[in-house]
């Protein structure tokens, strides 16, 4: 029984070794293990291609952090203040933007988008002149997508955390005559905290490592993502292995960070959890 | 002015407006993103391709009556899927029996945490890493070491399977885990104190208790598979397709969107019907819902 839980284990974590590990081969073929070297880091900070693709990915990843982060507080706080079939609504959208698989979302964002802009860019050219702006797949149809995933994931989180906070508190503070917007500043907001920068910290991750939604909706723009996947298509390099042991540093780093702060409800003030 | 998170002014028509302000940019959001992009793609699944590619708007069933074309993919996914959620169930139980039953409670939560950590690493990079592994530079080439030439792995629905396993064995694990850790361990004890050997206890205590986590995994496992992409796509490398492979092929390189919408209304349609038996058949009356993420 022991061996086996430590197979699994070794062929759980085998992979992510390796991957960091030929990261430092100063060969040219991943797995052909040359000697000791750092070359593959520099040729991977020095390619323009993916410093752009890394550039566009953390832009979209806090624009999607931020947004989600926004939207899902106030979607929990508003739900926790709503009975009766708005909140069987809001619960069953929540499910299904989390259910409906990344690659039928990134089709259906495409069209949609694509459908869209086709019926409003001559509007756009009639009223600007052909130089004018006109609206296309980009940053922004990515930011779109992935938030409406991770808007749903942070409602989940703060409201959970919602629930589990001492109405006491709350009575407390009224009694003490707060102000309802007081009340939620001093008291409920500081509560909520650890939730919210956590559903921050998974929804930038989320955005930083997705693939699929991004290559329907990505326009002309390479994500990171959608860097490696085709450069893997091209031929595996140790410099993909280099760019992903960076993206594993980050993405692993951040979402351990979020699961401290998620953990950490279970020692803090909130009661009945 | 109220304001947010106040429960006393429920109902208060203050109360009401600041509710609805708080709900209306994620109404926006699941209006704009999730339901009328669903929407446009059923409209786009009864219409026909334009000459250049794209949608030419029409009422047809013809794509629906089409799928066959397409047949392979939901063949690979609908054969590989299960067996791919049955493989991970198969190799996450004794594991999760392991953490639930016999590790010691000292290091328990060191060792679950420790399953969980690969799966938050980027998918993409964990099945690049079994790329390598089952490419030729990989385990091919220390076979060859004692005498196995030519062996190709990757591209095989070996391979495929491997990177399903892979890929999702944590969400498997987690499920049967909580399902065993609730059992009570005095019907272990009773059931040996009762002359049961011990398979007999598994086979006929533990198992029938612990099967609704198996439920659970299970569920998730397969849902996910029914959606994947990039296991396909760098692991069978072409020659095995699941569903999500045809619908990037119909959507980015052949443009046939009218028939790709079919195709991802048909995937969807697959998962509901997925969905739906595991909470007739599985959950029962008990009325439990999968939660699934959190």
């Amino acid at each position: 029984m022991r061996w086996y839980a430590l197979a699994i284990y070794v062929f759980l974590y085998l992979p992510i070794v390796l991957i960091v590990f030929f990261s430092f081969n100063s060969g040219r073929y991943a797995m052909d293990w040359q000697g000791f070297s750092f070359q593959w880091y520099g040729r991977a900070f020095a390619n323009r291609f993916a410093m752009q693709a890394l550039a566009t990915s953390l832009e979209v990843g806090l624009w999607t952090a931020a947004l989600s982060t926004v939207i899902g507080t106030l979607t929990a706080i508003g739900l926790e203040r709503t009975r009766g079939w708005p909140r069987r609504l809001f619960d069953g959208l929540i499910y299904v933007a989390i259910m409906v698989p990344g690659v039928v979302i990134g089709i259906a964002t495409l069209i949609a988008f694509v459908t869209l802009f086709g019926a409003l860019n001559p509007l756009l050219a009639h009223l600007f002149g052909p130089d004018g702006p006109q609206l296309a797949m980009g940053r922004a149809t990515v930011v779109g997508a992935h938030v409406l995933f991770n808007l749903a994931v942070v409602t989940l989180i703060v409201r959970a955390r919602l629930a589990g906070l001492d109405r006491s508190l709350i009575e407390a503070s009224e009694d003490l005559y707060a102000t309802p917007l007081g009340t939620f500043r001093q008291v409920v907001l500081p509560l909520l905290t650890p939730a919210i920068l956590a559903g921050f910290l998974l929804s930038f991750t989320f955005s930083f490592e997705d693939f699929i939604i991004a290559f329907f909706v990505a326009g002309p723009n390479n994500t990171l993502p959608i860097y490696i996947f085709s450069s893997i298509r091209r031929g595996i390099t140790p410099e993909i292995n280099a760019i992903g042991t960076v993206v594993l540093i980050v993405s692993l780093t951040l979402l351990i960070t979020a699961q401290f702060l998620l953990r950490s409800r279970d020692r803090a003030v909130a009661g009945k959890g | 002015m109220t304001a947010a998170a106040g429960t006393r002014d429920e109902g208060r028509g203050g109360g009401r407006a600041t509710t609805a302000l708080l709900l209306a940019p994620a109404s926006a959001f699941f209006l704009l993103l999730l339901l009328l992009p669903l929407a446009v793609v059923i409209v786009y699944s009864f219409g026909e391709r334009a000459p250049a590619g794209g949608y030419l708007p029409a009422f047809s069933f013809d794509n629906y009556l089409n799928l066959a074309a397409r047949g392979q993919a939901f063949l690979n996914t609908l054969t590989l899927a299960p067996l791919g959620t049955l493989l991970c169930a198969l190799v996450a139980y004794p594991l999760a029996y392991f953490l639930a039953v016999r590790a010691s409670p000292r290091i328990r939560t060191l060792l679950l945490v420790l399953v969980i950590v690969p799966f938050w690493a980027s998918q993409l990079l964990r099945i690049y890493a079994w790329l390598l592994i089952l490419g030729s530079k990989g385990i091919p080439a220390l076979l060859s070491l004692v005498g196995i030439e030519d062996l190709l792995l990757v591209n095989t629905r070996f391979a495929v399977l491997v990177g399903m396993v892979y890929g999702y064995l944590p969400l498997m694990i987690f499920p049967i885990y909580v399902s065993l850790e609730k059992l009570d361990k005095r019907l272990l004890e009773a059931s040996s104190d009762l002359g049961a050997r011990p398979w007999r206890t598994f086979l006929q205590v533990t198992l029938p208790m612990s099967l609704e986590g198996v439920a659970t995994g299970s569920l998730l496992v397969f849902i996910l598979l029914m959606g994947e992409f990039i296991i396909p796509a760098l692991l069978g490398g072409g020659k095995v397709f699941f569903i999500g492979n045809a619908l990037v092929d119909l959507f980015l390189q052949s443009r046939n969107w009218p028939y790709g919408a079919a195709v991802s209304i048909a995937l969807i349609a697959i998962m509901l019907a997925s969905i739906v038996t595991y909470m007739r058949f599985v959950l029962g009356k008990r009325g439990q819902r999968p939660n699934a993420f959190m």
